[in-house]
This record gives C-alpha cells, sequence and structure tokens, in this order.
C-alpha cells in the first residue's frame, strides 16, 4: 500500500477532476464550467441590480489565449520550481548514501 | 474565490485590507526571523510559494457544472506557520489581479483573507488537532489542506454576503446562496488539493526528512527513510 501510495493519489486526483466531465450534463445553449468567481458576479446583480463595480482593472488580457497563456506561464514557474527542489534533494540523498559507502561522489 | 475588482463596496474594501494588512506585516517579520536562523529554509520557502503558484492556475472542472481552483496555501502554512503565507498569498493574488483581471486591488484585502489568512489558520489549527489524536501524518496533512480550503471560500461567501445582503432574507440567505456557488463546487477540489499537498509531503518526507523533523512536523520515529 505505501508503496504505491504516490501513484494511487496521483490516480485519485485525476478521477476526480475528470469525473465532472462525465457526470454533468451539457447543454448546447449555456456554458458549462465557467469559473465560479464569475457565478458570484451574476448573483451579485441578482441580489443587487443597481450595484455598480466602482473601480476597473488596470489592464485585462486581451483574450482568452492571452490568458491561458499567463495561467499556464504560473503554473509553469511553480512547477519547475518544485521539479529543481525535489532533483537537488534526490541527488543530495545518493550522494550522502554513496559517500557512507565510502564511494566516490559523481 | 476571487472576489472581482471594484466588486466590494469600498468600505468593505478598506476594512478588509486595514484587517489583512497587520497580518501580512508580521508574516514578513516572522518569515524573516525563520530564514534568518535557517538559511536553509529558502529553498523550502520557494516550493511553498511555487505550490501556491501551480495549484491556484489549475481551474478544473466541478460536479456542479462551474469549475474553480485549488489554492495550495496549507502546504505552506504547515511548513512556516500560519501567517507566513498571508505575504505569499499577496504575491500571488497581486500577480493574477494586475496580469490576469482575476481578483482585483480594491477587493486585494479580502482576497488575502480568506485564501492567505483563513487558510493557513484553519490548516494549522486543523493539523496540530490531528496530530493530537495522534491521527497518521499523511491523514493529518489531508484533513489539514482539505479543510483550509474550504473554508477559504466559505470566507468568501460570507464576505460577499456581507457587502449584499438579501432584500428578503439578510445575511444567512445571502450566504447560502453565495456557499451554493462556491462550497458545493469546492468539496472535490478540496479532496484534490488534499491529495496533492500528501503527495508533496511524502516526497518531503522521503527526502528531507531532517528539515521536516526540525519543523515540528514529523515524529522522530516516523521519519525513517
Amino acid at each position: 500500500m505505501k508503496k504505491h501510495q504516490n501513484l494511487l493519489l496521483i490516480l485519485a486526483v485525476i478521477l476526480l477532476a475528470l469525473l465532472p466531465l462525465g457526470v454533468v450534463q451539457t447543454d448546447k445553449d449555456v456554458e458549462t464550467f465557467t469559473g465560479a468567481d464569475g457565478e458570484a458576479m451574476v448573483a451579485i446583480n441578482q441580489i443587487a441590480p443597481d450595484y455598480e463595480p466602482w473601480f476597473n482593472p488596470f489592464w485585462e488580457p486581451p483574450s482568452g489565449e492571452i490568458e491561458s497563456l499567463l495561467f499556464a506561464l504560473q503554473a509553469a514557474l511553480g512547477g519547475g520550481f518544485i521539479g529543481y527542489y525535489l532533483g537537488v534533494s534526490i541527488t543530495r540523498v545518493r550522494m550522502r548514501r554513496a559517500w557512507q559507502q565510502g564511494q566516490p561522489c559523481t | 474565490m476571487h472576489i472581482m475588482e471594484g466588486f466590494l463596496p469600498a468600505g468593505h474594501a478598506i476594512g478588509w485590507s486595514l484587517v489583512s494588512a497587520p497580518i501580512v506585516a508580521y508574516g514578513v517579520y516572522s518569515l524573516g526571523k525563520k530564514v534568518k536562523k535557517h538559511p536553509e529554509y529558502r529553498m523550502l520557502l520557494g516550493v511553498a510559494a511555487a505550490f501556491t503558484f501551480i495549484l491556484s492556475a489549475l481551474k478544473i472542472p466541478s460536479v456542479t457544472g462551474s469549475s474553480s481552483h485549488p489554492t495550495g496555501t496549507g502546504f505552506g502554512a504547515l511548513l512556516f506557520g500560519p501567517t507566513a503565507m498571508a505575504p505569499i498569498g499577496l504575491v500571488v493574488l497581486l500577480f493574477q489581479a494586475l496580469l490576469l483581471a482575476h481578483g482585483g486591488i480594491t477587493t486585494l484585502g479580502a482576497n488575502v483573507f480568506s485564501m492567505a489568512i483563513v487558510g493557513p489558520f484553519v490548516a494549522y489549527g486543523v493539523f496540530r488537532l490531528a496530530r493530537m489524536v495522534r491521527s497518521p501524518f499523511g491523514m493529518a496533512i489531508f484533513l489539514a489542506t482539505c479543510s483550509a480550503n474550504l473554508m477559504t471560500y466559505l470566507t468568501t461567501s460570507a464576505q460577499l454576503a456581507l457587502a449584499f445582503p438579501d432584500p428578503a432574507g439578510g445575511f444567512v440567505a445571502s450566504f447560502v446562496k453565495f456557499a451554493a456557488i462556491f462550497a458545493l463546487t469546492q468539496l472535490p477540489l478540496a479532496i484534490i488539493e488534499g491529495l496533492l499537498s500528501v503527495l508533496i509531503f511524502n516526497a518531503l518526507a522521503r527526502f528531507n526528512p531532517q528539515e521536516l523533523r526540525q519543523m515540528n512536523l514529523l515524529q522522530a520515529r516516523e521519519a525513517q527513510p
């Protein structure tokens, strides 16, 4: 169990992310899987129809493509760093083990 | 959980900023002290920030037919304490507010409060409680990060309900409405965040057990590689 725990964890994450795609009925006329943040904005408009946002973003990504570029960049920065750190840590453990066994650290 | 730019009345926007600011300041101070004492923690701090960067960029579909994202702040709170994530969350939220028009400058204080203050404190508290009742390490991590995620979104719901009480049902009716949008969508995502946090802690426990022991996260007997 312990040996396969990480694999099971990854599988569970993928399943949980894919499950909604199969379960939720999609309707051609209604956009599904929109952001919950946007839906909250709609709810605000229902509760307080007179409310006007009093401040606008300085800059908005000019298109959905540019927006996904920036999100991908954000995730890549994070993923890159974690990968680097794990690589360093694994190498450190390996070299320490080799050193303890009296082998040269290559 | 991002409250969009301009969508909190000015009084609320200022109020939440005033609540968050001292905690962010204390977070900077406590992180500075920690890194000075243990310069080797610097890399791990980068990992905590990186984890929040990835997780808050992932929009994942949910069973309610909308999509949302995990926050990743519970992980760092377990490593560095609850206030440490306030400045890190601020950086992530600022990036998204300025470059992605996601969240905003006026709602920054409120968003920092839910994601980078309430979430981390819940994670820290739940983890300590779970360890007190001798829950296994992985289970404690899962419960802590999962509930941190959920509480972040419940906090956002409460913030919106406070700003926009229902004309008929008041705060409660409004809270139920926002929680239906946020918290239900968030349930599977909270589980995903919990699982991913266990995954990264498994890696740390294997390759960096001495740091985790130093941080009082692992007991000596559990840290055998």
